[in-house]
């Protein structure tokens, strides 16, 4: 399904797609580049955006930003998930970076703002606790006021790619007596500072994406607070705002679609009454990325209009990691036996995998995929959204 | 309908129940299952010990007589721990072919090593392609004297590299798909021109692929019959892996009802929350069905009752629906932690995604299920 583009947006859409032929790097096509790839191998394609300018679509052009309309935003998310891009860093780009330009002061406008385009600094978000998950406003984490620093001590956990961090932001709690939404700020903290602790989470698919991160009398300078002191909150919802917006992933779902159907074919007889399910069951889901798609085109005209879609955001979690669940679902059954095998962390050439290339990483995704209805806000929390401001129950 | 179990099945219960809790934490598996062999022999020579790997075989061949009551009894508690020592592979797949096809030779040559925890098994029956069919075979085997020659290649050989015999299906007549003229052989796993490329599975064991080159075989049952045999076995297999699942069920549904209890979000536990109480309420009925088409499944296995073909593939679907959805719920109802290596919540996701995977999945069941009524 395609937006009825004007010839200008045409032609630009041809140049994205010419441009993405051209340039996206070779050694970036691993089975699973979320977790195959070292941290240079990552930053490539970002350094090349980067250097063309349409690293952060989003951002307004006086921040570096290619001063995009709505419509071409979404032409060019639209063709980088198509052609199976490793997106931009998404925590430093999508999440920290509108942030910083849009509460934060100039020196660290200035400070940091280059620095993310560029891919210099890689940030992680210090958002979840142990014992917040979904209800992210009691976070524990403390950072206490001493002379022209604070002083934090807490634990961050479900940390993406922490490992490879330059910097977290972090929700701490600098009003304990406040009621738990008025007692957070929003504070950027230094990786390399002393006492920060880097621990890995390995998950049920063998890979290392996630940590904890400890930090235990780590000595943040006053200046890394963003915007105002206990006014964290409302910084922090801005920031899950867009982080939700991204996961319909219709460009996933559909290259993940075109896959599965290949994979049917080579792996169910045309006439195993097999084939006739899961042609169905592709074919259920197919519709659902059809709808989902439409949806997202209705959306993007509205905002296209200047209409606010209010909480679009929350349908389009939802049923984007649903259907993606479904895709890795019906993979990991297309493969039959050869389902049975994982492959081995630390990744290595010389193990051996049964069935061809395309199964190989069938397992590790239907696992890993497991999680996509759990974070960002789970999806019992993203119906809870819908039913209060929507429905107004 | 519930199982009124004798005193003897409820001793065998209990006493696999202790073993495990003594010498089964989730810890100790952990431990086995990265080590460098991925198992424990030691558990295993317990496991010989307790009778286990001799309950179900007949007195006469050396066994308890427990039959498969008393495999689903072990194969339930093997699935709340999560047990990775091929009980499955060596005791209820080859060891009841044996028992079932075997001649008395065979029977004493090999029955013996398996009671006495001396002998491993694994069963090859799956090739490229063939998919959940057990009549898809290309493997060959041709006479040489009273023997037989095979060559060919077996994929997803559960236990393979763990086993010291395979029983190997290949074809004596026929072309690939041909129903008859396919045999069974016993080889051994350590042959010359035998090769094994071995592989972690999801739930932490190991399987292989094993290429035959010109590879003896002694043949296990008449020549031309395997394919009924196999289906005879699949039926036994899947009452013990719906057991297992079983098992596995109930233990994440306990976990997670326990999480539930004292996780708190927005300041109540969230099991306060109706959405996840429905939820769990459809975990604990789906659990209890699956608990009570498993017993029907096993006791008419006991009683070698008609139409027990159809039955079996009609709990490997429910059944296999049924934990496939509990096993989701469970790691969705603990939320990130769900999702580690280090929490056992993920582990029995993996055995269960595993169960649904072996001699077919929930839907190809169901397909069978339906057609086998139709052809009736």
């Amino acid at each position: 399904m395609e937006l009825a583009l004007s010839p200008e947006d045409a032609a630009f859409r041809d140049e994205v797609r010419a441009f993405i032929a051209e340039n996206y790097p070779q050694e970036m096509r691993v089975p699973n580049p979320e977790t195959d790839l070292t941290k240079e191998q990552s930053l490539l394609w970002h350094r090349i955006l980067y250097r063309k300018g349409w690293v952060a679509p989003l951002w307004p052009k006086e921040y570096g930003g290619p001063g995009w309309s709505i419509t071409r935003r979404f032409i060019f998310e639209q063709e980088t998930s198509r052609a199976g891009t490793l997106p931009p860093l998404a925590f430093s780009v999508t999440m920290v970076g509108p942030v910083i330009y849009t509460f934060g002061n100039d020196a660290q406008k200035q400070k940091f703002l280059p620095r993310i385009l560029s891919g210099d600094d890689w940030w992680c978000q210090g958002y979840s606790e142990p014992g917040s998950g979904s209800d992210l406003a009691t976070v524990r984490t403390k950072a206490v006021r001493d002379g022209d620093h604070y002083i934090v001590n807490g634990h961050k956990t479900w940390t993406t790619l922490a490992q490879h961090a330059d910097w977290i932001f972090c929700l701490v709690r600098t009003d304990p007596g406040a009621k738990p939404q008025a007692g957070i700020s929003f504070l950027l903290i230094d990786m390399k500072s002393p006492g920060v602790t880097v621990r890995p989470i390995v998950t049920i698919d063998g890979s290392h994406e996630v940590n904890d991160v400890f930090l235990e009398d780590v000595r943040v300078p006053v200046e890394n607070l963003i915007g105002e002191e206990n006014k964290g909150w409302t910084y922090a919802k801005f920031l899950l705002g867009n982080e939700r917006t991204s996961m319909a992933g219709i460009g996933r779902s559909t290259r993940y679609l075109d896959r599965l159907k290949k994979i049917v074919k080579a792996e169910i007889a045309a006439d195993d009454p097999a084939r006739l399910d899961f042609s169905k069951e592709i074919g259920r889901i197919e519709l659902d990325v059809l709808a989902l798609e439409a949806t997202e085109l209705r959306v993007i005209a509205q905002m296209a209009r200047g209409i606010d879609p209010g909480p679009a955001a929350s349908l389009f979690k939802i049923r984007g990691t649903e259907i993606f669940q479904g895709i890795t679902e019906l993979t990991h059954r297309a493969i039959g036996n050869d389902g049975l095998a994982l492959r081995e962390q630390p990744l290595s050439a010389n193990r051996f995998m049964p069935g061809p290339d395309y199964g190989h990483t069938a397992s590790e995704k239907y696992l890993n995929s497991r999680k996509l209805s759990i974070y960002g806000g789970s999806n019992e929390i993203q119906r809870n959204i819908i039913a209060k401001a929507v429905l107004g129950l | 309908m519930d199982i009124q179990f004798t005193e003897e099945q409820e001793l065998l219960r209990s006493s696999v129940q202790r073993m495990l809790r003594d010498q089964y934490s989730f810890e100790a598996r952990r431990k086995s299952v990265s080590s460098e062999e991925g198992w424990s022999r030691k558990q295993w020579a317990a496991f010989a010990e307790l009778g286990l790997l001799a309950a179900p075989f007949s007195e006469e061949s050396g066994g308890l007589g427990g039959g498969p009551l008393s495999t689903m009894i072990i194969a339930q508690e093997f699935g709340r721990h999560l047990v990775v020592e091929p009980f499955m592979e060596t005791v209820v797949l080859a060891g009841s072919l044996i028992e079932h096809a075997g001649t008395d030779e065979q029977k004493q040559a090999f029955i013996p090593d398996i009671v006495a925890g001396q002998k491993i098994w694994a069963l090859a029956w799956t090739e490229r392609g063939s998919r959940f069919d057990l009549a898809d075979v290309a493997t060959t085997a041709r006479a040489d004297g009273k023997d037989y020659i095979l060559s060919g290649e077996k994929t997803a050989v559960i236990a393979a590299p763990w086993a010291d015999s395979l029983i190997v299906s290949a074809r004596t007549a026929g072309k690939r798909d041909d129903r008859s003229g396919i045999s069974l052989f016993v080889v051994d796993a350590r042959a010359a021109n035998l090769d094994l490329r071995s592989f972690k599975t999801i739930d932490g064991r190991r399987a292989a692929e094993v290429t035959f080159r010109e590879v003896r075989g002694e043949l296990l049952g008449s020549e031309g019959e395997g394919v009924a045999l196999l289906e005879t076995c699949r039926d036994r297999a899947i009452g013990a892996l719906c057991a297992e699942a079983v098992g596995a069920m109930a233990e994440l549904n306990s976990a997670t009802l326990e999480f539930s209890k004292t996780r708190k979000q927005f300041g109540v536990t969230i099991g306060s929350f109706q959405v996840l109480q429905h939820r769990m309420v459809d975990m604990f009925i789906a659990h209890q069905e699956a608990l009570s088409l498993m017993q029907h499944l096993n006791l008419s296995l006991g009683a070698s009752e008609a139409g027990i073909s159809r039955l079996a593939s009609g709990a490997k679907s429910k059944i296999g629906y049924a934990g496939k959805f509990i096993a989701d719920q469970a790691v969705q109802l603990h939320g990130g932690m769900g999702m580690t290596d280090e929490l056992n919540v993920g582990h029995y996701f993996k055995r269960i995604s595993s169960i649904n995977i072996q001699f077919g999945d929930p839907a190809h069941h169901l397909l069978r299920y339906v057609q086998l009524d139709a052809a009736a």
